[in-house]
């Protein structure tokens, strides 16, 4: 997917001025609410028209103000997945998923219906009406119905927003799955660097009106570290526990981590803020957190009056997040072995 | 006792199918209107509000004289009909325009309510889901105003019923072609040894009335379960 951005619009006092240049298939699109993420979401849909510019989706020109050119909606075969399910009320699961699939032209449908409601665990639901979902049962539905219209881009406008925590996570395996399995880009917007990470490959991101950076999402993460409520977050797929104490003990690195909430067979996600981790110079001889692990710095850097220690310890890296004070004292640089203190507790399993 | 004459049976007969041809004539312009009064903005909108509504505000005999104007030999709107051989004053027809003109306010007012209570992202979802403007107006705003078109239209109807002051007016008061049921009663109302037989239709026209409303929850307690299944 190549996508390429450049346009301006007004809309009362907010002024969008968006300019970029895109390619790949997972695309974030970060920023705090107002930044106009969603004016973009409308703009690149066709569902609003912007005052001036040019916007091309695959070498086809879908807006240009110079050409004259602008194509309605329909024509441009960008699904949405918004953030309420927003599946019509008068229509069945099953009607409701097949709207954009029969006004898709024949040869343009790649996807066969069955494919998605296979993937997406949709059989049970087929036949009920969609007020009886529930709100994660709605987002699946929704997401179906886009794929199934076979759009060239997929935009996902916070589809996780209004999910609680627990149901998030279940989700995102599905919209991976679903863009990675049948091929279809997205562009994913969302204020949380948590699903930037889990989403995207490549992030543009948005302040007030103009993209002010494109950046990947574990450098998205990075310098929001000192400034974010929970740091950075360590993501870790973790398999394979054994039970050991009451603690559950995942194979990691060379040893294993022993994590408090784990889950009995299954492999797990787990997230470990970055100030989570506590830095030892030497060996202690005796500590309560579960996880002490020998480490090799290989990176420092700075966010906002923090440190960033990156960790690495066979074949892993962990980021812990110190003050500069701390650094100083500890006389903490690249190259040095140091050791990382975690609690088992301090794991927490997104799925 | 109830006691109808031939000429009451033809008033009432009239009444129902002045009532309920100026529902149906209307019911395509008011959805148009009220969608373009929802989904358009544009300049002069105020105008057009202004307009659709101001039946609602002057007296029907007002609204019945414009009509007569227009309508008449020399209006505008007349000489074209005179012109075609097709004589419209005095006729149930007139009664019908005067029916409509005076209810179209009412059907307009409750489809808009219910097409303002469509959320905006459901008709961006059927368009980025590849639906023309027309389509998704027929298969997603259209069925999600319909309870807003079946209280506007019991609610014209049952307007249309009782209509008086423009159908005497442009449609005068001659049994058995242009009496309606309010028309009979006045006439009835007139003398004083026909207080039965004004009673009479005054029942006749609260049975209709009665089951209008009826009619009409039936249908939108229908709809409700619909959508909740």
């Amino acid at each position: 997917m190549r996508l390429q951005i450049d346009v301006a619009k007004t809309q009362g006092h907010f002024t969008l001025q968006a300019e970029a240049a895109v390619e790949g298939q997972r695309t974030g699109i970060f920023g705090q609410s107002g930044c106009g993420k969603s004016t973009l979401v409308h703009l690149i849909s066709g569902l609003l028209q912007p005052d001036r510019g040019e916007i091309t989706l695959d070498g086809l020109t879908l807006f240009s103000s110079e050409k004259r050119i602008s194509l309605p909606p329909e024509q441009r075969r960008i699904a949405i997945v918004f953030q309420q399910a927003m599946l019509f009320p008068h229509l069945g699961v099953k009607a409701n998923l097949l709207y954009g699939y029969k006004r898709c032209s024949t040869a343009n449908r790649r996807i066969d219906p069955q494919a998605i409601i296979d993937v997406l665990q949709l059989e049970p639901l087929l036949n009920r009406g969609v007020n009886r979902l529930s709100g994660g049962e709605k987002q699946r539905v929704a997401l179906g119905r886009a794929v199934l219209s076979n759009p060239r881009l997929l935009l996902m406008d916070e589809p996780l927003s209004a999910l609680d925590d627990a149901l998030r996570f279940q989700i995102i395996p599905y919209l991976k799955s679903v863009s990675a399995e049948f091929g279809i880009p997205y562009l994913f917007i969302s204020h949380s660097v948590l699903e930037m990470q889990l989403m995207t490959d490549r992030i543009l991101v948005m302040k007030e009106g103009k993209i002010i950076e494109e950046s990947s999402p574990d450098q998205l993460a990075r310098n929001r570290m000192a400034t974010s409520q929970t740091g950075y977050l360590n993501l870790l797929q973790l398999q394979k526990p054994s039970v050991e104490n009451g603690l559950y003990a995942y194979q990691w690195g060379c040893g294993s981590l022993l994590v408090s909430d784990g889950r009995d067979g299954k492999k797990s996600l787990f997230e470990l803020s970055s100030r989570d981790i506590i830095l030892f110079k030497q060996h202690p001889e005796a500590i309560s957190a579960r996880n002490l692990l020998a480490c090799t710095v290989t990176e420092l850097f700075r966010s906002d009056g923090r440190v960033g220690v990156v960790l690495s310890t066979c074949g892993e890296k962990l980021i812990a997040e110190i003050v500069r004070s701390a650094a100083d004292e500890l006389d903490i640089t690249e190259g040095s072995t140091i050791f990382a203190a975690i609690k088992a507790s301090s794991f927490r399993r997104l799925d | 006792m109830l006691s109808l004459t031939p000429e009451d049976i033809q008033a009432i007969l009239l009444s129902l199918k002045v009532a309920l041809t100026a529902t149906l004539l209307s019911l395509p312009l008011g959805f148009a209107v009220a969608w373009v009064m929802v989904f358009r903005s544009f300049r002069g909108k105020v105008v057009l509000e202004v307009l659709v509504n101001l039946p609602l505000t002057l007296p029907p005999v007002v609204i019945g004289y414009f009509l007569l104007l227009l309508l008449g030999r020399n209006g505008w709107a007349g000489k074209f009909l005179d012109a075609w051989g097709i004589p419209f004053i005095f006729t149930w027809k007139a009664a019908v325009i005067a029916s409509a003109t005076v209810g179209f306010p009412l059907l307009v007012r409750s489809i808009r309510l219910g097409m303002e209570s469509i959320d905006r992202q459901l008709i961006q979802a059927s368009r980025s889901l590849g639906a023309r403007w027309f389509d998704t107006l027929v298969t997603v705003v259209l069925p999600l105003s319909i309870r807003g078109i079946l209280a506007g239209s019991s609610l014209m109807f049952a307007r249309s019923l009782g209509e008086f002051g423009a159908t005497i007016i442009v449609a005068g008061n001659i049994p058995g072609l242009t009496q309606t049921i309010p028309l009979a009663i006045y006439d009835y109302a007139s003398s004083p040894s026909s207080t039965m037989m004004a009673l009479s239709l005054c029942l006749v026209a609260v049975v209709i009335s009665v089951l209008v409303l009826f009619v009409h929850e039936v249908l939108s307690r229908n709809i409700e379960k619909q959508e909740a299944a």
